[in-house]
């Protein structure tokens, strides 16, 4: 009876020892691959970390669905917005041509652009779908200049890991990782079904990120930040989201 | 499994512990995932059919209650606290703890021979007889024999083995596709479900189902006697006393 016993502590033993330094590798590899999300902590911080780590290693090269042009939704839903601010009201009574996007931190050259600026880089019309968190969605033709091709006229620093993203609308910003800031479908979007992108919908200009939930996709952006670290901007989870329990990733 | 060595068996328990540890994590994982489900759908509970859906076009079916947000016209005046923050992080991270510890449960039941001994039917029961049999006594309320205290019969068999390789596959699949990242990465996954909306008029479905497999499963171990199953599933004993075997 001992001799079981004492095999079985033994082994038990052996066996949390091996699951305890498992874990140990794995968030050394996780934190040297950026596999650990800014809203790692909490009692959610497990579930969070490990979607982020597989869906960024399962999306490295993949592509959101792209829709024939005959699935255009024709009645797409804007979702409520609050009513935009005086600032907004002065940039939209000049038809947004005062508009500008400023980019800073990590990069080479700061500076701004206006809507034109942005339209004379090269641009990418795309059909995907805008899935809202609720469970509602549209499909919809976004057209717009890819976010890397806005970084390299910047010229990003080697330390650079995050594209931090900010509305006019007060208190309203988000974050991407560096796949995503360089994904091909991550647009800095000013067009809709071949017209200019309504107010409703985020004009003059809104971050399109298709491969997560429209949450990420916020609306009215006139500045972006290029960072190593979102422990600094705001409450350092990388975005206001995750102080209400949503996931700063949003892949699902 | 036979009587005929009533010292083996009454030695033997009737749930090994990886089946009881198992269960007890699925039983709080499934309920997790059940309550914060229901939270999601709130916020919209409204059903659509194909790719995609929202309050401007015609649903499938709509749930009649209030929504938790005031974008959905219910016909209800007032609108539900919003608990979607936490009930969305709480779903994944349940569904994590489901989907690992069903794996460790399917690679069990595989390789220890539980699923071929205690979940597959007996040969001599794959036929309609053997389910006669079965429904027959459940409707006489006829007491469980000997044999049944320590075996799964037919029914039993059949609504287990739908619930592990058909009904929580369908759950897990239908979930994911309502990932918009997972789906960049397996388009087919959604596509062949018909789209994102009916993925997840789907997902709803099969949690229906898996709620009235719950409803079925908890009110036959009331009639089977409620105390003497939980004992088998939390200590591993049948309560049966040993003379009784």
């Amino acid at each position: 009876m001992t001799n079981i016993s004492r095999r079985k502590l033994i082994t038990t033993g052996l066996a949390a020892t091996a699951g305890i330094g498992g874990l140990a590798v794995a968030s050394r590899l996780a934190r040297r691959y950026g596999l650990i999300p800014p809203d790692n902590g909490g009692v959610y911080g497990p579930g969070e970390t490990m979607t982020y780590a597989v869906q960024k290693l399962l999306t490295r090269h993949s592509m959101a669905r792209e829709f024939p042009r005959n699935m255009i939704s024709k009645a797409p839903f804007a979702n409520a917005v609050a009513p935009p601010n005086d600032q907004f009201k002065r940039l939209q009574a000049n038809a947004f041509s005062h508009w500008r996007l400023s980019v800073d931190g990590l990069v080479a050259r700061p500076g701004s652009f206006s809507i034109s600026d942005l339209k004379s880089l090269p641009f990418r019309s795309q059909i995907t779908e805008v899935v809202c968190e609720e469970g509602w969605s549209y499909v919809a033709e976004w057209i717009g200049t890819p976010l890397h091709e806005l970084l390299n006229q910047v010229g990003i620093l080697p330390q650079a890991r995050y594209v931090a993203y900010f509305s006019l609308d007060k208190d309203w910003w988000d974050s991407i990782d560096w796949a995503d800031a360089h994904h091909p479908q991550t647009l800095l979007t000013w067009g809709m079904n071949d017209g200019d992108l309504p107010v409703g919908f985020g004009g003059p200009l809104r971050m399109r990120v298709p491969r997560q939930l429209g949450y990420k996709s916020v609306k009215y952006i006139n500045r972006l930040t290029v960072t190593d670290s979102l422990k600094n901007i705001g409450k350092g989870l990388g975005s206001p989201e995750p102080e209400f329990g949503y996931s700063w990733y949003a892949g699902i | 499994m036979s009587a005929a060595s009533p010292l083996l068996i009454s030695a033997a328990p009737r749930h090994t512990r990886l089946v009881r540890v198992t269960h007890w994590l699925t039983v709080i994982a499934f309920f997790a995932l059940l309550i914060t489900g229901a939270e999601i759908v709130i916020s919209h509970p409204r059903f659509y059919w194909g790719e995609t859906g929202n309050v401007n076009m015609q649903p499938l079916f709509s749930l009649h209650i209030p929504s938790s947000r005031d974008t959905v016209p219910t016909g209800y005046r007032y609108v539900m606290p919003d608990q979607n923050g936490w009930s969305r992080s709480l779903h994944f991270q349940a569904a994590w703890l489901a989907v690992l510890t069903g794996l460790v449960y399917v690679v069990f039941i595989f390789f220890t021979g539980h699923l071929r001994k205690n979940l597959l039917p007996a040969p001599r029961h794959r036929n309609w007889r053997a389910f006669r049999i079965v429904i027959a006594r459940y409707l006489r309320r006829a007491p469980t024999g000997d044999a049944e205290a320590h075996s799964y019969n037919v029914m039993q068999r059949i609504a287990y083995l739908a619930v592990i390789f058909v009904l929580f596959p369908l759950i897990i699949w239908t979930g994911l596709a309502l990932s918009p990242a997972f789906d960049s990465a397996f388009p087919w996954a959604v596509n062949v479900l018909g789209g994102r909306q009916s993925a997840r008029t789907l997902h709803f479905f099969v949690s229906g189902l898996l709620v009235l497999f719950l409803v079925v499963h908890v009110t036959m171990i009331f009639l089977a006697g409620f105390w003497s199953r939980m004992r088998a599933m939390i200590t591993g004993r049948a309560a049966l006393p040993p003379e009784k075997l």
